[in-house]
């Protein structure tokens, strides 16, 4: 069996099972935020009443992130109703804005907190849930009903995917970074290559990159379809979640004759850096192809792309250099915004180097103008803006206006772009 | 899914990868759909994110739309897992998608939720229907069929999740095979 099938069958009771079976499957966490808990929360209660009791307190996280700062009145409205079920319910992971507890985007703050542990079950109505098989679990989006039915019951009926291989091999080239490979791989399987499917990414590529990196690659499966993505955990991933969490946890591997539906071989050495064009993000092109297009911003943020390293990445650039255009930098969490601070290039911290390049002044963790959102979201566009962003989607209408144009990138791109004013290959600089 | 399985009306058509922030637009989010008059809101902004080329769906002065059955081509409602997205369809008064395929957690909103009857189709209809032709979608003899000349066109049985759908959703049922009490 792959390292899905096993997860997927020790958590349902079952020894084998079969891509294409759908069995009841334990959650191992449940993760809301604040534009679907509300609605989780109504479906649990109207199904089953409201004197209910969540299935397990400990497994249930609430992690608000998406419309934190702005002053629509409903989405301060839906916090209250995630304040009021957490007392209701007494639930101890809940991370509620504007008290110290308060982290930003879930899927970077999810691992942060010791959350995900390889070899568990994850579900979270947010699409992007698949970001956590990077620690070797599987880690799926669903909708509201869905979780409603695991708050009630803890279980889900699931039906188990069939696994579709990616083998990176080779170096990684310099300022090529786990968003190009990602990139790449959506770019040649397109938006619904991987419908239905795990997508299992493998070799020595992978081994090679740190945990946010891989976080990057797993969060962006879903832009093929998949229903996770995953990698192999090993010490890394161990250290890692070692020093987040005491909680015990038994990681799965896949076997080395697992039944695969295909398998797909890179040599990373031989990748170059990319951007999806508008509107989907399988419309892949090379960045030095598309050096003719002028941009009018840039958008460094989101759980793909606005992880402390993504940062580190676009601060090697705008080191001792100035961005020609606006500049929006929205570190995902709380934690990343501190390293922002005590994170140092020669020095000089990667805020400072920031600030000397001329950015707009740095937003608080959330997940900001990646989704558009309310009206005065930091960031959003709203005529007809051209970014490059190091988000996941670009679809029209995703970061605002639907006006506007968005290219998905890596934060070195990113980082170039903003230096340049026009669309910009790293290593040009 | 207690929805009637013979839906006639006009067709609205939409083409390949149709996603959910064109179905409904994040700024609309802040909308709980269990609370009843943010479900009705909702149903007054699906697809409200299409370009403005495209014809008003909700256009029902009381915000429904005229259209209970949507055509859609590969990868229907790809993107997030918000389930605003089929029920703002549902909302409307939409009771049908038809499209060559979906994405996966569209697909089983629709399904879990009973908002929607997500149908595949075996040919591309929206190269064969355009918005405003008549329709009838015929569920149990999975079949579409074109008012204007009587064409008939083949939909695929809709498969393992024909369970849920025909107790009703995933709570309907989880009651009736015991997983959950009644
Ligand atoms: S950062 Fe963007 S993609 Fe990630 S959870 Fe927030 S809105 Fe979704």
């Amino acid at each position: 069996m792959t390292i899905t099938e096993k997860i997927l069958a020790r958590e349902s009771g079952a020894s084998i099972v079969q891509p294409g079976d759908n069995i009841w499957v334990n959650a191992g966490i449940l993760l809301t935020h604040d534009v679907c808990g509300p609605g989780t929360i109504g479906i649990f209660q109207q199904e089953f009443g409201k004197d209910a009791k969540v299935f397990d307190r400990e497994k249930i996280v609430i992690l608000p992130d998406h419309y934190i700062y702005t002053a629509d009145v409903k989405a301060h409205r839906n916090i209250d109703i995630l304040r009021a079920f957490v007392k209701e319910q007494n639930l101890p992971y809940f991370y509620d804005p504007g008290t110290p507890s308060y982290c930003g985007v879930c899927h970077v703050a999810l691992p942060e907190l010791g959350h995900v542990r390889p070899g568990e079950t994850i579900f979270g109505t947010d699409s992007h849930t698949c970001t956590h098989g990077a620690l070797g679990a599987f880690s799926s989006g669903i909708g509201n009903t869905d979780a409603g039915f695991i708050m009630g019951t803890g279980k889900l009926l699931v039906k188990v995917p069939p696994t579709l291989r990616f083998v990176l091999d080779g170096k990684m080239p310099s300022y090529l970074s786990a968003k190009d490979l990602i990139l790449h791989i959506i770019g040649d399987i397109t938006v619904d290559g991987a419908t239905y499917c795990a997508m299992e990414f493998t070799g020595s590529a992978i081994e090679a990159l740190s945990i946010e990196e891989r976080c990057t690659i797993c969060n962006m499966a879903v832009e093929a379809g998949a229903k996770n993505g995953i990698i192999a955990p090993d010490q890394k991933t161990f250290d890692y979640v070692n020093a987040r969490t005491k909680k015990p946890y038994e990681p799965l591997y896949s076997d080395r004759d697992a039944k695969i539906q295909a398998e797909y071989r890179y040599d990373v050495s031989k990748l170059e850096p990319v951007v999806a064009k508008p509107h989907l993000p399988d419309n892949k092109a090379l960045a030095r192809d598309c050096r003719d297009v002028k941009v009018t911003q840039v958008y460094i943020g989101s759980c793909t792309g606005g992880k402390l390293e993504d940062f580190i990445m676009a601060a090697q650039l705008l080191k001792g250099r100035k961005v020609a255009i606006k500049t929006l930098i929205v570190p995902a969490t709380r934690h990343v915004e501190q390293g922002l601070i005590d994170t140092k290039i020669d020095g000089q911290s990667l805020r400072a180097i920031f600030e000397a390049a001329g950015v707009e002044p740095i937003a608080p963790p959330s997940c900001a103008a990646c989704l558009g959102g309310p009206i005065d979201t930091f960031g959003r566009t709203h005529g007809n803006e051209v970014v490059v962003s190091t988000t996941n989607r670009n679809f029209i209408g995703r970061m605002g206006s639907k006006d506007s144009q968005v290219y998905l990138a890596s934060p070195y791109t990113a980082a170039a772009t903003a230096i340049k004013g026009t669309i910009t290959d790293p290593r040009d600089l | 899914m207690s929805k009637a399985k013979l839906i006639r009306g006009p067709v609205y058509v939409l083409e390949d990868n149709i996603d959910t922030d064109l179905l409904i637009p994040a700024c609309y989010l802040n909308l709980v759909p269990t609370i009843p008059e943010e479900y009705k809101k909702l149903g007054s902004y699906a697809l409200a994110g299409l370009p403005d080329s495209f014809p008003k769906f909700a256009s029902n002065p009381d915000g429904s739309t005229p259209y209970p059955i949507v055509i859609g081509g590969r990868n229907f409602g790809c993107g997030s897992s918000r389930e605003h997205a089929p029920i703002a369809l549902g909302a409307a008064g939409a009771s049908v998608v038809v499209a060559q395929s979906y994405a996966r957690i569209f697909f089983r909103n629709c399904v879990a939720t009973g908002e929607v009857f997500p149908i595949e189709s075996e040919t591309r209809l929206c190269k064969e229907f355009k918005t405003g032709d008549e329709a009838e979608v015929n569920i149990e003899a999975n079949t579409v069929t074109r008012l204007s000349d009587g064409k008939i066109f083949p939909l695929k049985p809709i498969g393992a999740v024909a369970p849920v759908i025909d107790a009703g959703g995933m709570f309907a049922y989880a009651r009736a095979i015991g997983m959950i009490k009644k």
